[in-house]
């Protein structure tokens, strides 16, 4: 059973000298395999800083705390290492890579994360099955990376990765923001599939639209950076329909 | 219309035979001044020793026919008059020159390929080729240069109406080959022209690739690869002239820099004339710089003398590699080695995979991936 834990961390942006802002301070969440959570919170609590410094970003720094995975230190870890010791993160802004298809990037990816490179049939039709179940048109494999791809296109490449790279925890930063509903859908089945699965999930988001279509196991409420609420589902539903106003007054506080 | 009512560009330089036409540069002159010239071994003064060899192998398509001719050969210098000193030296100096001859409407089963390799770079040669493409006649020519030398050279392409030319130019000499070249395309009716610049060994290369229309309907199409490293000074130096109606023209070379004195230089000159109405034109230059040292100068100039354009723009770029490119490449588990690999290749490999030619472009891969391997973890 995989678990990742993060204890008390503090992360800043900036140099550590009097640039430095403190955005995370002091997260405690723990997420297993086969759990769905949900981070919401409104913009600038920091939701998104969790996902980068989870991945190892090098603009974000961490200051104190920890973070393991399966008792492994997380934080002692290079981006890529963090990648093949099972974590993913689907970025709310896939950059673009000019001249990188994404069927070199996918099997560049699944032969690091694998450990050897898949036997080229054997991938291609992985790949095709995966592009399939996402509505991808086959076309886009040999496209370059996310270049000239629609927000949406983008979305589903991410969970394309994911579905590919099967990791043992996967952080979706705000996966469902800037789609349509058809889109939504897609993602969200995405997501189901592996959520279902042995992958532990923490979906960070902004809005509730997205649970509809997934439903967490647990809801965090993130303001000023750190939870400052947990519950179950009905969680979400309070926030829909009362707002976050009430936890960032809570927040400010603390 | 004459001289009163017509603009003059300024990028156009004089044109002459005669070296005493042109002083000896110093290295302020425009278009000297991003040019080592102390390395040039002479070459730009007329100080240069004699006696070099640069040996030139052909390997033709069977419908294409190639000679070796003296100075006296009426084909030679037809359509290309020396632009600046070395280019006049070189003229002056070689004693003998290629002619490829594509003969009216042949259309080449095979790339014919020029092998011109020097064994002695401490001598200089000269050297001369002219390519004929007949009308309507299509071809691929590979000029390959290696091995060491100290050479001057002008290349002349003539294509005919509606004809084709593809021409890859591979400079892949040895670190102490020091080589000025004037490519020169002249261009018929609705001829087309595509043209790989390929640089990747030599101590100094300048190269000077240049287009002109003889009528209208010509379209050019420019390309170039180069990867600079420590202490090498590649430069490719471009002129499109656009002086007759509805031309078009694409410029794209790009470029990868590492380690100490890799220095690197683009100039992009169009000129659109008063004449050229409908001209579409487009350059561009990007460099990649991959460690601290390195130097990059590009330079796009363009200068439009008509209100009648379908399209003009140039753009130019040089940084480093993306920090966010690497990072997403890395949180798929990718090392940072092989991240900075695919950047590199995929940035490069987008000109890479339009050379038409097999063989000439398993080998650029290759020599790329040489090129990486001897910047990998150095950081």
């Amino acid at each position: 059973m995989a678990t990742l834990e993060i204890r008390d961390l503090h992360v800043s942006v900036g140099d550590g000298s009097d640039g430095a802002k403190e955005i995370l301070r002091g997260v405690d969440l723990t997420v297993q395999a086969g759990e769905t959570h949900a981070i919401m919170g409104p913009n600038g609590s920091g939701k998104s800083t969790l996902a980068y410094a989870i991945a190892g970003h090098p603009k974000y720094r961490v200051t104190s705390g920890t973070v393991t995975l399966d008792g492994e230190d997380v934080l002692a870890m290079s981006v890529d290492e963090r990648a093949r010791a099972g974590l993913f993160l689907a970025m709310q802004y896939p950059v673009e890579v000019p001249g990188v298809s994404v069927s070199n990037f996918l099997r560049s990816a699944v032969t690091a994360v694998r450990g050897e490179a898949p036997k080229l049939r054997e991938f291609s039709k992985e790949m095709k099955a995966a592009m399939d179940s996402l509505s991808i048109d086959p076309a886009f494999a040999q496209r370059s990376l996310n270049e000239g791809f629609s927000g949406g296109e983008k979305k589903r490449h991410e969970i394309l990765q994911l579905e590919m790279l099967k990791p043992k925890v996967a952080v979706l930063d705000e996966t469902d923001s800037g789609l349509d509903v058809d889109a939504l859908k897609v993602v969200s089945e995405g997501v189901n599939r592996f959520a279902s699965g042995e992958t532990g999930v923490l979906l960070i988001t902004h809005y509730t639209r997205i649970l509809r279509y997934v439903k967490p196991d647990f809801v965090h409420v993130f303001t000023g950076g750190r939870v400052v609420a947990e519950g179950g589902p009905e969680l979400a539903d309070e926030l829909e329909n009362e707002g976050y106003e009430k936890y960032v007054k809570a927040g400010a506080s603390l | 219309m004459g001289l009163d009512t017509k603009p003059l560009s300024t990028l156009h330089e004089k044109a002459s035979y005669d070296v005493g036409d042109f002083e000896v540069p110093t290295g302020r002159e425009e278009e000297w001044r991003f040019t080592p010239l102390r390395r040039l071994r002479g070459l730009h003064k007329g100080t240069a020793e004699d006696g070099g060899k640069v040996l030139v192998e052909v390997d033709a398509a069977p419908e294409v026919t190639v000679e070796t001719v003296g100075r006296d050969d009426p084909r030679l210098g037809r359509a290309y008059v020396p632009a600046d000193r070395v280019s006049a030296q070189a003229w002056n100096s070689f004693t003998e020159a290629t002619v490829v001859t594509v003969p009216k409407e042949a259309v080449a089963s095979a790339p014919t390929v020029l092998r011109l390799r020097g064994e002695d770079a401490s001598a200089a040669a000269y050297g001369h080729t002219t390519v004929v493409v007949e009308p309507f006649a299509e071809a691929t020519v590979v000029l390959a240069h290696r091995g060491s030398a100290t050479y001057a050279d002008n290349v002349e392409f003539v294509v005919g109406d509606g004809a084709r030319l593809s021409v890859i130019s591979l400079q892949d000499w040895a670190d102490d080959a020091v080589h000025v070249s004037h490519q020169h395309a002249r261009l018929g009716r609705d001829a087309r022209f595509v043209s790989h610049n390929i640089s990747l060994g030599g101590d100094v290369v300048r190269i000077s690739p240049s287009v002109a229309y003889a009528e209208p309907g010509g379209d050019a199409e420019l390309y170039g690869v180069y990867f600079v490293d420590g202490g090498q000074h590649l430069e490719h130096r471009l002129l499109v002239d656009h002086t007759v109606p509805h031309c078009r023209s694409r410029v794209d070379y790009r470029g990868a820099l590492q380690d100490q004195d890799a220095h690197a230089v683009w100039i992009g000159d169009v000129i659109i004339r008063a004449e050229a109405e409908g001209t579409d034109t487009y350059e561009l230059n990007r460099n990649l710089v991959l460690t601290d040292g390195t130097r990059v100068d590009s330079v796009p100039n363009l200068e439009i003398l008509t209100g009648e354009v379908a399209g003009a723009g140039h753009a130019s770029a040089s940084g480093r590699l993306d920090d966010e490119h690497l990072f997403y490449l890395q949180a798929r588990g990718i090392t940072f080695d092989e991240a900075r690999r695919m950047v590199v290749r995929g940035f490069l490999g987008q000109l890479v995979e339009r050379i038409e030619v097999a063989e000439v472009r398993d080998k650029v891969r290759e020599a790329i991936e040489e090129e990486l391997d001897l910047g990998a973890g150095r950081r």
